[in-house]
């Protein structure tokens, strides 16, 4: 099996294993890495949502070998330590989640649609395809833009 | 009457519990006691059922079922003044633990922050007052919590008393302290221990009057929100259980199919692989990763036998349907009438976080690890299978990542116990997408037909026969409804889908003679209540049904509906979305308003939305204004999460979310093809007006559903000219199915 040098929200990690194995199980299973969650596997969900190099990704969807010697981010390497990043800061003063169950991948994606564009449109904003099966979209969307304002 | 025991602070022989144990009030309507951690409950204050005559609803009969039990809550004060109480409930989402965790701070005069809500293990003894569902979590704990609040409150001024020298009733509290009239004070921290003793005489204290509360009924975020943003909140696969490795499992082509034979020899040489059992759903694979064991169940040969609904499709089940529901009473000769057919397809609850669980079982004992909304009965039942005697079962209920019924079952929780019992090994178990879809738990298909006569304006008889394939509340529900079935008022011999439906579903209209009826189709598929069970269906066909009576009329639907409700509270949300909502306004080409109403549980709320259905097969709700009064909000804020899930519910499934049934199987396997909302399907203005306290809390978890069902078809059928019949409205299938 190849050696894999990882670095997940700033920590390296080395790792032996298959070139295939999603990144989800690579982050959950052998890292301990909680924040992505499965709730697809086929790249639909995205709640697992989380950076490569700064950029989206659904860890679901790269194999390891891909993220090989990149920066990985996850919801958990967001917050500079106890102080959280503007759109955590938002999604708490909109008090947006329900189970939460989705909000790491939600948030994860808004920061990278921040990244893109400091000023969201509705229209920008319905480009994510997140699901929230409890519904809180509305509350998503008031975050980003309070969370733009910030910004 | 009180029977009193306080605990004793615990010894240095358990150095680790000294720092929690002081406290602990296990209390009650009627009797006050306390008991010793680590011993049983002392609290038994033998208490009947009461005999309640009038018995209303679904939520007064789980209340009524809880009460025997409804004393024997834990809370825990500190010695370092933080308050931990333990909630005999499911949180799924829907915000308990934050307006539970409300009620006991403004009862104790605590900061919010300084009370945290446990989710209860399985508590056999509470019997049946550990079941969440029926919108009922707050309209069964809201006297309870405050008066075990109310008793911690009692004796922490007791306590004080002796501490300050003063009597009670010149004390008060305030910030997590007892202060008195001279400025000194006492912190809850500093009488946790004195307030726990035996031999202090402590008065019974009344809960808070209502006009006094400051925190209950502001709006408050939700007290685990920065966990959930920060990724640091635990679902049940989070958790880190020594020894359980990820587990999957291969399941049939067919609903309730089961394994004739499997050859696992390619699979159990894959990378990764720890083991291998047949279980009766399916054949279990224990990998490293999840992605080995996924692998490795693809590469499983397994002989299925049939199950129980092969070759069946939706066309055979709605067949079935049409020919079950019941003929109408009234004939439509010489009257003037408005007749409707409605049918709904199977709905997926497909919560964000599939079925999943974690097992530990050895040889004489479990332990088990699940988000479950009926955990005793998940208790009974594993333990029964798995042979164990039931106090050697530990059930954990975890936090769920969304229910909307599914976590009644507890199908995951006991599929992981008999691979662990099997493999002799610790498994966590998760259930993929694709068979959460296709072999998890839906809301069954339904069939309607209404009819109502009309004469002088009015409505004088109106029907409602609806044919649904069986729902299942064998998880507990069942159980409950059996045990109070002879105080129910409904009387004879109901089954439990008659007495759910009976007790849930009601025409808030003044429509003259009404009946309405339930017919069942026993198809052995896996179904469950789906959050508001028969209302969104059942009251959504009929806020359609009553805008086609309104404009055979000639009426305007919001006065129409105005004229026929009877009471201030219904008419009141009603007026609200229709000012706020500027009922009426003109709208371009191809959009339109819709409005719809329902009650439930003692509460009740009206819906108003805006649709664009320029292009009718792709519409899109782009506003929403939604008015409730659930009697008295708790947390507002929470409640309007509540009615913004179900607006987004309703637009799910009114316009494109539904199952197809192909062969004995659902086609949908995944978010791509079973189409609930995304952001670009929801409107970009919703608001939400929550009426003020007025009486008791109602229910409020599912009321959200029905009113915007109805709005949603409404506005649909006002912009488009086309009456829908059937739902979800646009149901292509516009994918290709995932193998079987
Ligand atoms: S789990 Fe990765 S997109 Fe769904
Ligand atoms: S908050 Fe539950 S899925 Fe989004």
């Amino acid at each position: 099996m190849p050696n894999y040098t990882l670095t997940v929200n700033g920590e390296t990690h080395r790792l032996n294993l298959p070139a295939d194995m999603p990144l989800l199980w690579v982050l959950r299973d052998k890292l301990g890495i909680k924040g992505p969650k499965y709730g697809c596997g086929i790249g639909v969900c995205h709640a697992c949502t989380s950076h490569l190099d700064g950029k989206e990704i659904q860890p679901c969807q790269v194999p390891v070998a891909d993220a090989a010697d990149r920066e990985v981010t996850t919801i958990e390497g967001l917050a500079d330590g106890d102080t959280l990043h503007p759109v955590q800061e938002a999604w708490l003063e909109e008090d947006v989640a329900q189970c939460g169950y989705c909000q790491p991948g939600q948030i994860m994606a808004a920061v990278a649609l921040l990244k893109r564009t400091s000023n969201p449109t509705d229209a920008d904003i319905d480009k994510i395809e997140n699901v929230c099966r409890c519904g809180s979209y509305f509350r998503i969307r008031e975050a980003i833009k309070r969370a733009a304002a910030k910004m | 009457m009180e029977d009193l025991n306080a605990a004793t602070p615990s010894t240095a022989r358990d150095p680790g519990r000294r720092r929690f144990l002081t406290l602990l009030v296990a209390a009650p309507t009627l009797t006050l006691a306390t008991r010793l951690i680590g011993s049983e409950p002392v609290a038994e204050a033998a208490m009947r059922a009461p005999a309640l005559a009038d018995v209303a609803d679904l939520g007064d009969v789980l209340i009524l079922a809880g009460k025997p039990t409804s004393h024997l809550l834990v809370l825990e004060l500190r010695e370092d003044g933080t308050v931990r109480f333990q909630l005999p409930r499911a949180e799924v989402g829907q915000g308990i633990t934050t307006a539970i965790a409300m009620l006991v701070a403004e009862e104790l005069d605590v900061p919010l922050g300084k009370v945290e809500v446990h989710l209860d293990d399985a508590r056999s003894e509470l019997m049946m007052n550990q079941l969440t569902g029926g919108s009922n979590t707050i309209r069964s704990m809201y006297e309870p919590v405050r008066a075990t609040a109310a008793a911690a409150r009692g004796r922490l001024l007791a306590a004080a008393a002796i501490a300050l020298g003063l009597p009670v009733d010149r004390l008060s509290t305030r910030d997590g302290a007892v202060v008195a009239p001279d400025g000194r004070s006492a912190t809850y921290a500093s009488l946790a221990r004195p307030a726990a003793d035996r031999a202090l005489r402590a008065a019974t204290v009344a809960p808070k009057k209502e006009s006094t509360h400051t925190l209950v009924g502001t709006p408050t975020s939700r007290v685990d929100a920065r966990a959930m943003v920060t990724g640091t909140l635990k679902y049940t696969l989070d958790l880190e259980v020594p020894g359980a490795m990820p587990t999957v499992l291969r399941r049939p082509p067919t609903i309730n199919g089961s394994v004739r034979s499997v050859d696992d020899s390619a699979a159990r040489r894959m990378p990764g692989v720890l083991g291998i059992a047949v279980i009766p759903t399916g054949v279990a694979v224990v990998a490293e990763t999840f992605g080995q064991a996924l692998d490795a169940r693809d590469a499983l040969k397994v002989v299925w036998n049939d199950g129980t609904i092969d070759g069946l499709s939706d066309a055979d089940i709605q067949k079935k349907l049409r020919a079950a529901a019941l003929p109408f009473a009234v004939p439509p000769v010489l009257t003037q009438h408005v007749d409707a057919e409605f049918d709904f397809a199977f709905a997926s609850h497909a919560p964000m976080e599939t079925n999943s669980a974690v097992a530990d079982v050895r040889e004489d004992r479990a332990e088990i690890w699940a988000g479950l909304k009926s955990p005793v009965v998940a208790k009974q039942t594993i333990a029964g299978q798995l042979g164990l005697p039931e106090s050697k079962v530990t059930v954990h209920v975890t936090q769920g990542g969304g229910s909307f019924g599914r976590r009644l079952f507890f199908d995951a929780a006991l599929e992981a116990a008999q691979v662990s019992q099997k493999l002799g090994r610790p498994v966590k178990l998760m259930w993929t997408r694709v068979d959460d879809m296709r072999h998890g738990r839906a809301r069954p298909a339904t069939h309607h037909k209404l009819r109502a006569t009309l004469g002088l304006g009015k409505v004088l008889t109106y029907e409602h026969r609806v044919a649904a394939v069986e729902t299942d509340f064998r998880h507990g529900l069942g159980e409950i409804l059996t045990a109070m079935g002879s105080q129910l008022p409904v009387g004879g011999n109901l089954s439990f889908a008659q007495t759910v439906f009976h007790t849930t579903v009601k025409v808030p209209y003044d429509f003259g003679v009404v009946t309405e009826l339930l017919s069942e189709i026993p198809l052995q598929m896996h179904t469950g209540s789906w959050r508001s069970v028969y209302s969104a269906n059942t009251r959504g066909a009929e806020e359609i049904l009553v805008d086609e009576i309104a404009e055979k009329l000639g009426k305007d639907p919001v006065a129409f509906r105005r004229s026929l409700l009877s009471s201030a509270r219904q008419r009141a949300v009603l007026d609200k979305v229709a000012s706020a909502g500027r009922w009426g306004r003109a709208m371009p080409r191809g959009f339109a308003q819709g409005v719809g109403f329902h009650e439930e549980y003692k509460s009740c709320t009206a819906c108003l939305v805006e649709i664009d259905a320029r292009d009718p097969r792709s519409p899109r709700v782009v506003k929403a204004v939604i008015a409730a009064d659930v009697g008295r909000p708790i947390n507002p804020r929470g409640l309007e999460s509540q009615l913004l899930g179900g607006l987004t519910d309703a637009l799910s499934t009114t316009l494109r979310a539904g199952l197809h049934i192909r062969d004995g199987l659902p086609l949908e396997g995944s978010y791509s093809q079973f189409h609930y909302a995304r952001q670009k399907d929801t409107p970009r203005d919703v608001e939400i007006f929550v009426m003020p306290a007025n009486g008791e809390p109602g229910g409020a978890g599912e009321l959200g559903v029905p009113a915007a069902v109805g709005a949603v078809a409404n506005a649909y059928a006002r912009a488009t000219g086309i009456r829908p019949r059937s739902f979800p409205i646009n149901f292509p299938v516009d994918f290709t199915p995932f193998p079987r």
